[in-house]
C-alpha cells in the first residue's frame, strides 16, 4: 500500500512527460487528480494505523535489494512519518490547485512536480539509510529543476546555489550513513535494526564523528544558522508552488533526519552533544526572527521566518538529549512539540508562499514598500494573508501554538536557559504585523489600483491549509494521538 | 439523574457559549459582502443567547475538560468568580452591540465579527482551568484586539496603535508561556489552582510570569501606555475592551491566582504596590489629558490599579466588586464619548462644552458615571474601593495613603469632565468636526445601553455593602471581609466631595485650563503617559530594529558571502588543478610521448632492408655481448 502511495505520482509523471501531444488544460487536471488520488490512498493508510510497539514500524513492506551490503527496500510508517507524509500529500495537491492557472509548460511541471511529490513520500516512508539518502538526493535534483525552469529573478543562480550547497550536504550525510554501517554489527543499512541496536555507544569519538557529519548534512537541508543562506535567494526566486513545496515538504527532511536517524541511532553521541543543538536552536530562533526583521522583501522574510520556526524544532529535539535536565515525561513534551512543529510549519508556511506568490503575479514584485492599501482592492487576499499570519506567529488557536508551547514547555523545564529563545515569537509577531501594516493597511501605491483580488483556485489551494492549520489547532489530539506514542519512544531511545 | 441531566445542560451551555460566538464571528468575518446586511441583528441575537447561556452557567456552575496536549487538558470551569465575570462581560458584550447598530455604519460583518470572536475569547480566559485553556482565550483575546483597534484601516495610525497594543501585552504574555514551563518543571501540573505546589526556584517562576502577563494586559506600570494607543479604535470597542474585558481580565487572572501571588511570598505585595502606585500615576495621567478618551483610558488603568492592588493584599471581595462595578461606570462613559464623538467629530474635551445639555439623556447617564468615578456616595466605586482600601490599610498604611491619594486625583479627573460637559456650549475652546464629520445625532439605540449603564455604575456598590457584601464573600468562598468604618467610608465621601469641590473652582477661576501660559515638566510628563512609550522605543524598539538591520546585513555580506567566498574557493582550487594538470601531468605525459616518439625515428633509421647492415649490426651486438659476459665474470 506504501507502495503504491509513494509511486503513483512517479507512474503518472512518466506518463505526463511521455505524453507529448497532450493539451495543457488536460495535464493541469490531471496532476491534481493524481494528487487528490494520492491523499485519499494516505487517507486509507491513516485510517488503518495502528500504532506499532516502539521501535517497529506499521504498513511495513520489506523486499531484498542490495544484499551484499544487507540494504533493502523497506518502508513503513510511525508517528513521525505518517503526519509528514499526509503533510506532503496535503502541500502537494494544494500546489496542484494553485498551478491550474500556469501557463508556462504545465505538462512538464505537472511531471516534475509528481516525481518530486515521489521522492517526499519515499524518504518520509524509507527504513533503510541507501534508500533514505537516494530520495534525498533525488529531492534535490528535482527542485533545482523547479527553481531553475520556473523561477524569476536569477532562478539559474538560486537554483545553482541551492543544489551545491544541499547536495555537499547529503555528502556528509551518505559519509555519516557509511560510518554507521561500518561501525554496525553486523554490517546493515536498515533503520529499524540500526535504532534497535544503536553502534558506536561506547566510542565517543567515534559516535561524535558519525553524528557531526550526519548532522551538518541535515543542518543544512533544514536549514539552521549558519547554513541557512542558500534558503532566500532559493525562495525568493522559485516559483510559488515551488516555494511552497520547498518550505513545506523540503525542509522537513533535515529535521525528520534528526528524530528518525540522529536520536535513535546515536543516542550516546546525541545525549553528549545536545547541548550544542540546543544553542544551535536559540541561535537559530533569535537570528531567523531579527533578520527576518530586518528584511524589506516580504518573500525573503518569510523564507527567514522558516529559519526561526525550524529553530524551534532543533530546539525540542535538542533538550530530548539533556537527560540530566528533565524527565522522560518533559523531554517527551519537547519532543512532540517539535514534531508537530514539522506539521505547523508545513500547512502555514506553504500557505504563507502561496500567498506571497499572488503579489509577483499581480505585481511584479515582492517588496513591501512598493504596495500599500491592498486590503481595499483585495479584500479575500488580505483576510487569508492575516489568517496565515496571525497562525505563522504562534496564535493559540493554530496548530502553531500546539507546537512552540510544548516546545517551549519541555524545553524550558529541561534546560531552563533555553527561556532566551522565547523572544522569538515576540520578533515573529513584530515583523508580521508590519507586513500587514505595510503591504494591505494605509494609501493606496502604484500598485494598488487594479490589483486583482484572489481568483477561485488561489482560495482553493491557500484556504485547506489555513483551514488544517485552525483544526488542529482546536482540535489537536487527532495529531497528537499518533505522533506522541512515536515520541515517547524517541525519547527513551535517546535515554539508553 | 437530575443531576445528570444537570451537568449535561450545564456543560453544553458552556461549550456552546465559547462555540456559539466563535462560530458566529467567525462566519460573519470570512461572510465578505453578502453578510453586511444581517450582521448586527445576528451579532445582538447571537450575544443575547449567549446572555442566556452566561446565566445558565452561572447557576449551573459546570465544569468541563478535554485532552488538549499531554499532561495539559483543556480545562473550563465556572465558579462563583468567573460566573460573575462571565455574565459582565456577555452584558456589557450586548449593551456594546446594540449600541453599535447605532454607531458603526461600514463593514459591519467585519466589526461585529471580530466582537464575537473577542468575547468568546474572554469567556475562555474567565472559566480557564488550565494554563493552556487561559493562553488560547488569552492571546486571542489580544489578536481580536489588535484587529478592533485597528478596524479602520485605511489609517495606518490606527492600525499601528493595534500594534502597539498587540505587542506590548505579548511581550507580557512571554510570562505565561514561562509560567507554564515551571508548572512542568516545577511538577505542579498545569492547572491554574494548582500551580502554588510548583517547587523550588520554580513557585518564583510561575508566579513572576502569570504576574507580568496579567500587569501586561491590565495595562499597569510599566505597560500601561499600550492602552493609549488602544484609544485609535471605534468608541465601542474602546467601551468594551477596556472596560469590562480585555484589561479587566489583566484584574481577573491576579485576582484567580491569588494563592499563587501568596505562595511566593513577594509577589503579592510587589503586586500590591504596582497596582497603587499606578492607580497615583496614571490618575495624575487621566487629569493631564485632553482627550476625553486618552483621559478615560488613563482612567482605567489608574482603577485597574485597585483591583491589582486588592489582589496583592487578598481583598479578593472587593477587588470583584470594584471590577464589575468599573466595568459598567467605564463602560457607560466610553460609550457616551463615543456618542459625543460621532455627532461633534471630536472628543478633545476643549470642544466638548455643554454637551449633556445638547443631549440630556447621554448627559445624565454620564455624569452618574463621572460622580460613580469620583467616587461619590453612595455611587457604586465609593464603596468598591473603599472595600479594597480597608484591606490595604490592614496591611500597610502607606498602601492606603497612596490609594487614597489615587483616589482623590479620580475626583479630579471625574471632576474636570463634569465641569466641561455642563458649562454652556458657548465657553467651548476648539471648533467640532475636527477628526470626524460629525452628524449632530445621537440615535435613541444608542441611548438606551447608557441608562442601563447608568443604573449599574449607581447600584453596583452594594456588592461591596453589607448585607450583599457578606453573601458575595460566602459565594466566593472568602471569610466576611472587614467593612470600612463610618471614618473610612464617610471620610472618602467627603474627600471626594471636597476635590470636585476644588475642581469645579479651579476651572471657573482659570477661563482657559486646557492653555495654561507654558506646560510645566510635570505636566507634560503626565500628558505624554510618563514618556513609557517614548522609553520603550528608545530602549526596546529602536535597538531592536537597528540589530535586526545588522543582522540582516551580517547575513548577507558576512555569512553569505562567506559560503560563496567558499565556492569561489573551490573554483579557484578547480582551475589551478586545471593548469597543473594541463601544464604539468598532461605536459609530463606529452613530453614522455614526444620522447618515445623520437627514440622510435632513431630506431626506424637503422632498418634500412640491406642485409649486410643488418649482419654488421649482429656482429656488433654479439661483440657487445662477448665484452659484458667477461667484465661480468
Amino acid at each position: 500500500m506504501l507502495s503504491i502511495v509513494v509511486f503513483l505520482p512517479l507512474a503518472a509523471a512518466v506518463v505526463l512527460a511521455a505524453a507529448r501531444g497532450l493539451p495543457d488544460a488536460v495535464a493541469r487536471w490531471a496532476w491534481v487528480a493524481v494528487a487528490a488520488v494520492d491523499l485519499a490512498l494516505v487517507g486509507v493508510v491513516w485510517a488503518g494505523y495502528r500504532t506499532p510497539p516502539p521501535g517497529a514500524l506499521a504498513w511495513s513492506e520489506q523486499v531484498p535489494w542490495i544484499p551484499g551490503v544487507n540494504s533493502s527496500y523497506h518502508v513503513g510508517v510511525d508517528g513521525l512519518s505518517l503526519p509528514l507524509v499526509a503533510l506532503t500529500a496535503v502541500v502537494f495537491l494544494a500546489c496542484a490547485v494553485y498551478a491550474l492557472r500556469e501557463e508556462r509548460r504545465p505538462r512538464a511541471q505537472a511531471a516534475l512536480f509528481l516525481f518530486l511529490q515521489t521522492t517526499c513520500l519515499g524518504l518520509f516512508v524509507a527504513a533503510d539509510l541507501i534508500l533514505f539518502f537516494l530520495f534525498f538526493d533525488l529531492s534535490i535534483v528535482a527542485m533545482y529543476f523547479v527553481i531553475g525552469g520556473w523561477g524569476h529573478g536569477d532562478p539559474a543562480r538560486s537554483a545553482l546555489k541551492f543544489f551545491l550547497y544541499t547536495f555537499l550536504g547529503s555528502l556528509a550525510l551518505l559519509a555519516g550513513f557509511i560510518g554507521l554501517y561500518v561501525a554496525a554489527s553486523p554490517h546493515t543499512f536498515d533503520m529499524v535494526a540500526l535504532a534497535a541496536a544503536p553502534p558506536l555507544t561506547g566510542a565517543p569519538v567515534g559516535g561524535g564523528l558519525v553524528l557531526a557529519a550526519v548532522l551538518v548534512g541535515l543542518a543544512v537541508k533544514t536549514p539552521t544558522v549558519p547554513f541557512h543562506t542558500w534558503l532566500p535567494p532559493a525562495h525568493t526566486d522559485a516559483p510559488a508552488v515551488g516555494s511552497a513545496v520547498l518550505a513545506g515538504v523540503l525542509l522537513k527532511m533535515g529535521t525528520y533526519g534528526f528524530v528518525r536517524i540522529a536520536m535513535p541511532m546515536l543516542p550516546a553521541a546525541w545525549r553528549a552533544w545536545a547541548w550544542v543543538i540546543v544553542v544551535v536552536g536559540v541561535v537559530s530562533v533569535l537570528y531567523g526572527a531579527f533578520v527576518a526583521l530586518g528584511q524589506t522583501d516580504l518573500k525573503r522574510m518569510i523564507a527567514y521566518t522558516s529559519v526561526n520556526h525550524m529553530g524551534y524544532v532543533v530546539l525540542g529535539v535538542g533538550a530530548a538529549g539533556l537527560v540530566a535536565g528533565a524527565d522522560a515525561a518533559t523531554r517527551q513534551v519537547a519532543v512532540t512539540g517539535a514534531v508537530t512543529q514539522m506539521v505547523a510549519h508545513g500547512l502555514i508556511t506553504g500557505a504563507l508562499f502561496l500567498l506571497v506568490g499572488v503579489l509577483r503575479d499581480r505585481a511584479g514584485t515582492y517588496d513591501m514598500a512598493s504596495f500599500g492599501g491592498l486590503a481595499r482592492p483585495a479584500p479575500r487576499f488580505a483576510t487569508l494573508f492575516a489568517v496565515a499570519a496571525f497562525a505563522s506567529l504562534g496564535l493559540p488557536g493554530f496548530v502553531g501554538f500546539v507546537a512552540e508551547f510544548q516546545v517551549f514547555v519541555g524545553t524550558i523545564a529541561a534546560v531552563p536557559a533555553a527561556a532566551l529563545a522565547l523572544p522569538g515569537i515576540l520578533v515573529t509577531a513584530a515583523l508580521f504585523l508590519r507586513a500587514l501594516q505595510s503591504v494591505f493597511t494605509g494609501p493606496a501605491e502604484a500598485t494598488t489600483e487594479g490589483f486583482g483580488d484572489l481568483r477561485r483556485v488561489e482560495v482553493w489551494s491557500v484556504a485547506p491549509l489555513l483551514g488544517l492549520a485552525l483544526l488542529f489547532g482546536v482540535l489537536p489530539r487527532p495529531l497528537l494521538d499518533v505522533i506522541e506514542p512515536a515520541a515517547q519512544a524517541v525519547t527513551s531511545m535517546v535515554g539508553r | 439523574m437530575i443531576d445528570a441531566v444537570r451537568d449535561v445542560t450545564g456543560t453544553t451551555a458552556l461549550w456552546l457559549l465559547v462555540t456559539l460566538p466563535a462560530a458566529v464571528g467567525a462566519l460573519l468575518c470570512l461572510g465578505g459582502r453578502g453578510a453586511e446586511r444581517g450582521a448586527a441583528p445576528v451579532a445582538v441575537a447571537t450575544t443575547a443567547i449567549g446572555a442566556v447561556l452566561a446565566v445558565d452557567v452561572a447557576i449551573l456552575r459546570p465544569a468541563v475538560s478535554a485532552p488538549f496536549v499531554a499532561g495539559a487538558p483543556f480545562g473550563l470551569a465556572v465558579d462563583t468568580l468567573s460566573a460573575i465575570t462571565v455574565c459582565l462581560v456577555v452584558g456589557v458584550t450586548l449593551l456594546v452591540l446594540v449600541f453599535s447598530t447605532g454607531a458603526i455604519a461600514s463593514e459591519r460583518a467585519r466589526f461585529h465579527g471580530l466582537m464575537l470572536l473577542f468575547l468568546a475569547a474572554v469567556v475562555v480566559t474567565a472559566s480557564a482551568t488550565t494554563l493552556p485553556a487561559l493562553l488560547l482565550g488569552w492571546e486571542v483575546m489580544g489578536a481580536t484586539s489588535y484587529a478592533l483597534i485597528g478596524f479602520s484601516w485605511r489609517d495606518r495610525q490606527r492600525v499601528a496603535g493595534g500594534a502597539t497594543a498587540f505587542l506590548t501585552t505579548r511581550a507580557a504574555d512571554l510570562g505565561l508561556y514561562a509560567a507554564a514551563a515551571a508548572a512542568v518543571a516545577g511538577a505542579s501540573g498545569m492547572a491554574l489552582d494548582r500551580l502554588p505546589a510548583a517547587s523550588g526556584a520554580w513557585l518564583h517562576v510561575a508566579a513572576a510570569g502569570v504576574l507580568v502577563a496579567a500587569l501586561g494586559k491590565a495595562a499597569q506600570l510599566p505597560f500601561s501606555f499600550w492602552l493609549s494607543r488602544a484609544m485609535e479604535g471605534p468608541s465601542p470597542v474602546s467601551a468594551l475592551l477596556h472596560s469590562a474585558a480585555m484589561v479587566a481580565m489583566g484584574g481577573y487572572l491576579l485576582l484567580r491566582v491569588g494563592p499563587l501571588l501568596e505562595a511566593s511570598g513577594w509577589a503579592a505585595p510587589a503586586a500590591a504596590w504596582i497596582g497603587a502606585l499606578t492607580a497615583l500615576l496614571l490618575g495624575a495621567v487621566a487629569l493631564a489629558q485632553r482627550d476625553l478618551k486618552q483621559l478615560l483610558a488613563a482612567s482605567t488603568s489608574a482603577q485597574l490599579g485597585f483591583v491589582v492592588l486588592a489582589a496583592g493584599v487578598s481583598a479578593l471581595t472587593g477587588g470583584t466588586a470594584h471590577l464589575v462595578a468599573h466595568a459598567a461606570t467605564k463602560a457607560l462613559l466610553f460609550l457616551a464619548a463615543g456618542a459625543w464623538l460621532g455627532a461633534l467629530g471630536t472628543k478633545a474635551l476643549p470642544a466638548l462644552s455643554g454637551v449633556a445639555r445638547r443631549w440630556p439623556v447621554v448627559g445624565v447617564a454620564a455624569t452618574v458615571g463621572a460622580l460613580a468615578l469620583a467616587g461619590v456616595a453612595p455611587l457604586s466605586l465609593w464603596a468598591t474601593k473603599d472595600a479594597v482600601l480597608v484591606v490595604a490599610l490592614e496591611h500597610s498604611a502607606a498602601l492606603y495613603v497612596v490609594g487614597l491619594a489615587a483616589t482623590a486625583l479620580a475626583a479630579a479627573y471625574a471632576g474636570k469632565i463634569l465641569v466641561v460637559v455642563w458649562r454652556s456650549s458657548a465657553e467651548a475652546e476648539e471648533p467640532l468636526d475636527t477628526e470626524e464629520a460629525g452628524t449632530r445625532r445621537v440615535h435613541r439605540v444608542q441611548q438606551a445601553p447608557l441608562v442601563v449603564l447608568a443604573a449599574g455604575a449607581a447600584v453596583l456598590g452594594v456588592l461591596a455593602l453589607p448585607p450583599v457584601v457578606e453573601l458575595l464573600a460566602h459565594a466566593l468562598g472568602q471569610p466576611p471581609p472587614p467593612t470600612g468604618g463610618p471614618w473610612e467610608l464617610g471620610g472618602s465621601a467627603v474627600l471626594a466631595l471636597v476635590v470636585l469641590g476644588l475642581v469645579r473652582w479651579a476651572m471657573r477661576a482659570r477661563p482657559a485650563p486646557f492653555h495654561p501660559a507654558p506646560p510645566r515638566a510635570a505636566t507634560r510628563w503626565a500628558t505624554s503617559w510618563l514618556g513609557l512609550e517614548a522609553a520603550t522605543h528608545a530602549v526596546v524598539v529602536r535597538p531592536a530594529l537597528a540589530l535586526s538591520q545588522w543582522l540582516a546585513r551580517l547575513d548577507d555580506r558576512v555569512l553569505d558571502r562567506a559560503v560563496t567566498g567558499v565556492a569561489r574557493g573551490a573554483l579557484a582550487v578547480g582551475r589551478g588543478a586545471a593548469r597543473v594538470d594541463v601544464g604539468g601531468v598532461d605536459a609530463a605525459v606529452e613530453r614522455l610521448a614526444g620522447g618515445v616518439r623520437r627514440l622510435g625515428g632513431y630506431v626506424r633509421r637503422l632498418q634500412t632492408g640491406e642485409l649486410h647492415h643488418y649482419y654488421l649490426g649482429a656482429v656488433a651486438v654479439l661483440a657487445a655481448c662477448v665484452v659484458l659476459l667477461v667484465l661480468v665474470r
